[in-house]
């Protein structure tokens, strides 16, 4: 790949008429805002999930309104079954994971920004771009229409292990069109998951500005392209593994199903699978998927912290090449899911050291950001503190990890609610309170207004205490032995903790609750916001030197031209402390350096 | 696969054509990056058939399936293929050469068409025999693995017929980049079938 490459000339003409602006569009900045959208109405979607998940682990036999009319099997008279616990649950993982976690940090904010900090007018490929879009959408209709067939959503957990979920309606309720819904959800999904990382990789090399070296990328392009290469080798993965379970639920194959399976009191007619091949298929993904939901809110919240501090990061070389680590080694981890699934031991610990090998990038990124923050005069801003919370929330999350990683802890851990307090913080919240920042951060960009600062900050403390409230007791219940996935306790030793678990339901309907703050302030600031200006944040980056909203071939026909790298602040620029990344003028550092 | 093909050849073109070499040069780069990145996804994917393949051949009722020969006639169809679109590509060198080129591209189409047909031939050999998708293990893998591949194929076959149907309307500079990457993606339909081949010989 060249450096600095040439522009490429204008790939699409401006667009007309509402379809083309709005509905089929091939802008990547309308594509990035309905990415954003799928992901706010699944969030939405999947945290009222938890909320009648949470209301009937604490009250089992209570009556939940409106409940009876979305599954009259599922929850008669307005009690929820166990079975039906299980499909919320199994739906709360999936849109939470893929249309949350996958779609808001990489495909919204990648799409939106990504051309536009790399001196682009659009991605490489438009029309690819608009399928994907489109496609994940399609995904999302099918996986949403599990709710509404008589036998409900599956009950086999997001991570869907066979045999159980390939046998069929033998497993349960849900179990036999509800899975395949799922499956067939997936598997399209893993197709508009490769055209849009394939989109994005083609645009990083090749569509940058004259000037713009990869080195010269600010730190979220990066974790952007980045995360499309771990996604393209995932979602490769998870696809032929959706096909083969399909194929073994309608087609009579036995990939993953063993012989002499008896479930619900019947021999299942199948012969010589290996359940253990899905988990492996599964994981291959699954470990890498959870960095691909990480790393964009790592870029994220660097760039923004950066910004926010008004100094560059200690070494924005070392993010750089951590990313890049993290990314190499997600796709040695996967075992670790795997450590009581009968594999050999052996396996076992191999999959061990690369998992412990994996925290020192990690660990690396947290110290690069807390030491350069260490002196900063950081300004605090919505924007500013979801991303220290993003810091608190992913080493809270982070540091449990360690104990997972080793399988002598993890025999007893595993499948408990330590896991769960695991990977809801470091990748649920987390992740999370990156979108948040980079929501509060480029907002202004997007819409050409500003969002209540005070209802940011609200949003922030309501939403940073309360997650802490919710997750952290998971870590203790874990420890005393409170199994993941069982929708009520049946087992007596667990009486004396059902305290802390209705201490922990009411969190969560209060945190929920501050979400709607959030869901107000972006509606309302849409319409009635302060005016923002080009550049509200004094940032450099080349969003900041377009106009908000930025027009629909993004620089207005011109080519950018970089001349240096995106983190020019505490310098003595003509417009302040900063430098803007197209400025020619010459960086004076900032006297008293 | 690259985007070029579903662009409509008059605005885009045009446009790029007018444009210095410079740009076209990026125009080309990008496609290009993408077939191959295309490549590799789809590489990662067999990856993960041939993985899966390897685990369950460790299983009991591992039998032993006997390959239909027609499948080593589809393997010459398909390799004959790649010579003729290589053909294409030395015709397309040459000064007035877009004719005899979309000859030999429509030679490519019709051969990757038998192809086709011919594993076609070969399932309805296999079922001639009692062996369907779920008979055992090993049918599932050979009618999964070369369904997978046919279905790859075909969306060259369209990328080849559209390619030989538009190349003599297409500017010039546009035109070579085109054929590269519908020349890298055929190119690696016929190496992937020869690896599928291969491993289906030795593990079925």
């Amino acid at each position: 790949m060249q450096e600095g490459s040439v522009q490429e000339a204008h790939v699409h003409a401006p667009p007309e008429g509402f379809i083309r602006k709005y509905v089929f569009s091939l802008d990547h900045k309308v594509i990035g805002k309905q990415y954003y959208a799928l992901a706010l109405v699944a969030v939405f979607t999947g945290m009222i999930l938890s909320w009648l998940m949470r209301l009937h682990m604490v009250w089992p036999n209570a009556k939940i309104p409106l409940l009876e009319m979305l599954s009259k099997n599922g929850a008669p008279g307005g009690i929820m079954t166990p079975e039906y616990y299980l499909s919320l649950l199994t739906m709360h993982g999936t849109l939470m994971v893929f249309f949350v976690l996958t779609n808001a940090p990489f495909a919204a904010f990648g799409n939106y920004f990504l051309p536009i900090q790399i001196g682009a007018e659009d991605m490489a490929f438009p029309r690819f771009n608009m399928m994907s879009f489109w496609t994940t959408f399609a995904a999302w209709v099918v996986l949403m229409l599990a709710f509404f067939i008589p036998d409900g959503p599956p009950i086999a957990g997001w991570t869907e292990y066979t045999p159980l979920s390939a046998v069929g309606k033998d497993a349960g309720p849900g179990m036999a069109w509800g899975a395949s819904l799922w499956g067939i959800s997936i598997a399209i999904f893993c197709v508009a998951s490769l055209l849009g990382a394939l989109n994005f990789i083609a645009t990083t090399l090749d569509l940058r500005a004259k000037g713009m070296t990869l080195m010269r990328m600010p730190l979220c392009t990066w974790a952007w392209f980045v995360t499309s290469c771990i996604a393209l080798l995932a979602f490769a993965v998870l696809f032929p593994a959706c096909i083969l379970l399909i194929l073994d639920r309608h087609a009579g194959t036995s990939f993953f199903i063993p012989s002499g399976l008896v479930i619900s009191d019947r021999v299942q007619p199948h012969a010589g699978g290996s359940p253990l091949l899905w988990q492996h298929l599964f994981w291959f993904f699954g470990h890498p998927e959870v960095y691909i939901a990480i790393l964009p809110s790592m870029g994220i919240v660097s760039h923004i912290l950066i910004n926010s501090m008004r100094k560059p990061l200690l070494s924005a070389k070392v993010v750089i090449y951590s990313m890049m680590s993290i990314g190499f080694l997600s796709y040695m981890v996967w075992g670790h899911h795997m450590f009581v699934s009968g594999m050999n031991p052996m396996s076992s610990l191999a999959f061990s050291f690369p998992t412990l090998t994996i925290t020192i990038p990690a660990t690396v990124l947290t110290l690069v950001w807390l030491g350069s923050l260490y002196g900063s005069n950081i300004q605090i801003n919505s924007a500013s503190l979801f991303s220290l919370g993003f810091i608190s929330m992913f080493v809270a999350g982070g540091v449990s990890g360690f104990f997972l990683a080793q399988p002598s802890i993890d025999i007893y851990l595993h499948a408990t609610y330590f896991v769960v307090g695991h990977f809801h913080l470091v990748m649920g919240v987390a992740s999370l309170f990156g979108v948040f920042a980079g929501t509060y951060f480029w907002f202004p960009k997007m819409t050409g207004r500003m969002m209540s600062e005070t209802l940011g900050k609200l949003h922030f403390w309501i939403t940073f205490i309360g997650a802490y409230c919710i997750f952290m007791p998971f870590h203790y219940l874990g420890l005393i032995g409170n199994v993941r996935r069982y929708q009520s306790f049946v087992d007596d030793f667990m009486a004396p903790y059902l305290g802390w678990h209705k201490f922990v339901t009411i969190a969560a309907l209060i945190t929920g609750a501050g979400q709607f703050l959030f869901l107000f302030n972006l509606i309302y600031s849409r319409f009635k916001g302060k005016p923002a200006p080009e550049n509200p944040w004094n940032a450099t980056s080349l969003e900041w030197s377009i106009p908000s909203p930025p027009p629909w071939n993004n620089f207005g026909g011109r080519h950018p031209i970089v001349y240096h790298d995106p983190y020019q602040y505490g310098v003595n620029g003509s417009k302040g402390d900063f430098v803007m990344q197209d400025s020619a003028e010459q960086v004076v550092p900032a006297s008293g350096d | 696969m690259s985007s070029t093909i579903a662009t409509p050849i008059g605005s885009r073109a045009n446009a790029l054509a007018e444009k210095p070499d410079s740009v076209v040069l990026a125009a080309r780069r990008s496609s290009s990056s993408g077939i191959w990145v295309g490549v590799f996804a789809i590489t990662m994917s067999f990856a993960a058939f041939s993985s899966a393949l390897v685990v369950r051949e460790g299983t009991t009722d591992w039998s032993h399936l006997v390959l239909p020969p027609l499948l080593y006639l589809n393997t010459v169809f398909i390799l004959a293929s790649s010579l003729t679109l290589e053909l294409s590509r030395r015709a397309l060198r040459e000064a007035a050469g877009a004719r005899s080129a979309a000859g030999w591209i429509g030679l490519t189409l019709l051969l990757g068409m038998a192809f086709c047909f011919g594993q076609y031939r070969a399932w309805l050999d296999l079922r001639a025999q009692g062996i369907y998708l779920a008979t055992n293990p090993n049918s599932s893998f050979f009618y999964v693995l070369t369904f997978m591949h046919a279905l790859h194929v075909l969306a060259g076959l369209s990328a080849l017929a559209y390619l030989g149907y538009r190349l003599r309307a297409m500017p010039k500079a546009f035109r070579r980049s085109i054929f590269e990457n519908t020349a890298i993606y055929w190119h690696f339909m016929a190496a992937l079938w020869v690896y599928l081949l291969l491993l289906c010989r030795a593990e079925l």
